[in-house]
């Protein structure tokens, strides 16, 4: 699978570390809360605030350069809107991958 | 120009704030969680472009763009390429930005929005040189178009006025300053508190009085400097 990495962050950073450190800041901040809201929905099977959480993660998995990973995640919001969650296994190593990386 | 930036995700609103600093065209005047506390701000402030999520718990993008009355330039900022059909369906809707953003890609959005405030400001302006061509009168219950430059000059008459023109002559019931107002102040200059002339109708000047075609009118002592000002003295 996949690393994560800070690619984008840096060119869009263009050397500015404020930027850096708090897009990380928030980052680490949200993606745990953000995680964890949606391994709750998934539990309750209320797949469409599921898809709302991995829509909202989705956007973290690209600032983190994980191409691949993005469209896996796509695929599995798409799916849970149609109430089916065969990709859930999938999306729950890239979180975890993600985890890992971002130390919270 | 200056912008709100409206998302429910703080990496997305960090993200574009840093992407409009590096522009340096655009200034970030607020952000906004939720739609509903920026339609709030915008009732009551003047922006020239909104950076719009569209998807966002409880009230959507495309639910904020439908209810404003006069929404500013909209540019939507989302996940998903699936909207771009029904995006722009709205007018407001200027650019459509799938996340993440790169910045050549946010710089060529600027570049749009920059040509779109520059083609609308000269249709401003060609549309007041053409207005300022020609003046509508009330007379008889008929409204007369009237070419400006045909004016020789104007002259009080008590609660009306008369426009001379080469033409005709109009009695018009208004003022002078309100004619004085509508008139070009490049071609129009007031030389008594009863006469506004057309500059580049003069034939001669003597002492206190001025040569329109066959007419002579008074120049008062207060407006003779002005006037004077504006001729090309040799």
């Amino acid at each position: 699978m996949e690393t994560p990495n800070l690619n984008y962050i840096k060119e869009l950073s263009g050397g500015d570390l404020a930027f850096e450190e708090s897009i990380l800041s928030v980052l680490k901040k949200e993606f745990p809360e953000e995680c964890l809201l949606f391994k709750k929905n998934i539990h309750a099977k209320n797949y469409e605030e599921s898809a709302n959480n991995v829509h909202k993660i989705k956007h973290k998995i690209s600032i983190l350069g994980m191409s691949k990973s993005l469209k896996i995640a796509s695929a599995f919001e798409n799916e849970l809107r149609k109430g089916e969650t065969k990709l859930n296994s999938d999306f729950l190593k890239i979180l975890d991958k993600i985890h890992v990386y971002l130390g919270c | 120009m200056n912008c709100i930036i409206i998302d429910d995700d703080a990496t997305a609103r960090l993200i574009i704030r840093q992407l409009c600093n590096n522009s340096k065209q655009i200034t970030v005047i607020e952000e906004f969680e939720s739609a509903i506390d920026a339609i709030k701000y915008l009732n009551s402030n003047n922006i020239d472009i909104v950076f719009l999520d569209i998807h966002m718990p409880s009230f959507s993008g495309f639910d904020f763009i439908q209810t404003l009355k006069s929404p500013p330039k909209i540019v939507l900022t989302t996940s998903d390429k699936n909207f771009a059909l029904q995006a722009f369906e709205y007018e407001c809707v200027v650019d459509y930005l799938v996340k993440p953003i790169i910045k050549e890609r946010f710089e060529k959005s600027i570049h749009k929005l920059l040509s779109f405030e520059e083609s609308k400001i000269a249709g401003k302006d060609n549309l007041s040189k053409e207005e300022s061509n020609f003046i509508y009168v009330s007379v008889d219950r008929r409204l007369i178009k009237i070419n400006i430059p045909d004016i020789y000059f104007v002259e009080a008459k008590g609660d009306y006025i008369s426009i001379k023109t080469a033409q005709k002559n109009y009695i018009v019931h208004s003022t002078l300053k309100k004619i004085e107002e509508k008139l070009p102040s490049s071609l129009f200059i007031r030389v008594h508190r009863s006469f506004v002339i057309n500059i580049s109708e003069i034939v001669d000047i003597e002492d206190n009085s001025v040569v329109i075609q066959k007419s002579v009118i008074p120049i008062s002592r207060s407006n003779k400097g002005e006037l004077m000002k504006r001729l090309n003295l040799l």
